[in-house]
């Protein structure tokens, strides 16, 4: 009876020292780190795989459409 | 009298065709509408520009007005570009990238574009910065 609550008291000195080395280790990382915010908006390139053989045969049409409808474009 | 009574008939005639032509003269520009001035107003003021997709975007933060114009001619243009994109067989997505880079030539000196690297370029006089594959 008196073992196992000597086991108990270790097991929980043990909690609390992870805890203490894991507020460490957690302190370190966030003093070594710093994360700033881009001043420059992230632009995500989506258009990469339209290739130029498409564009050159839209061209046309798609200058007839801007030019029959003047009040979108 | 009967002099009077063909001078108005006459007259009725051409109240007539005045009316038919002030009704057709009020048709025409309708059929090719041209931009609402608010867009206009936006395009040379620097607070909208032409996106590389073919869609407008807002230069800078806009106000809750310039944004839902916007939004409502990408919406229109959107239609357009998916109707015509089909009877090409292309995707939406290029038929809009093709229109981008053709939309990019014809901006007047003043007006915002956005250059290949993402970033808003107002047009000079010479010709704008687009993606390679632009024809």
């Amino acid at each position: 009876m008196q073992f196992i609550g000597q086991g108990a008291g270790r097991s929980r000195r043990g909690a609390w020292g992870a805890a203490a080395l894991l507020v460490a280790g957690t302190m370190a990382v966030s003093g070594c780190i710093s994360v700033n915010a881009p001043d420059k908006p992230i632009v995500i390139e989506l258009n990469i795989n339209i290739k130029q053989e498409v564009i050159y045969r839209l061209a046309a049409d798609a200058g007839n459409t801007i030019e029959s409808n003047p009040s979108i474009f | 009298m009967d002099h009077a009574m063909h001078r108005s008939v006459f007259h009725r005639f051409v109240l007539a065709g005045t009316a038919a032509a002030l009704a057709l003269g009020g048709f025409a520009p309708a059929a090719m509408a041209q931009r609402d001035p608010a867009y206009d107003a936006a395009r040379a003021g620097g607070q909208v520009g032409e996106k590389m997709d073919g869609y407008l975007g807002v230069v800078g933060g806009g106000t809750p007005s310039l944004r839902a114009m916007v939004d409502d001619l990408n919406i229109k243009r959107r239609a357009v570009y998916s109707q015509k994109a089909q009877a090409q067989r292309a995707t939406v997505e290029e038929y809009a990238f093709t229109s981008g880079c053709l939309l990019i030539s014809q901006t007047k000196p003043g007006e915002k574009y956005q250059a290949p690297d993402g970033s808003w370029q107002t047009r000079g006089a010479g010709a704008p910065q687009r993606d390679p594959r632009c024809p």
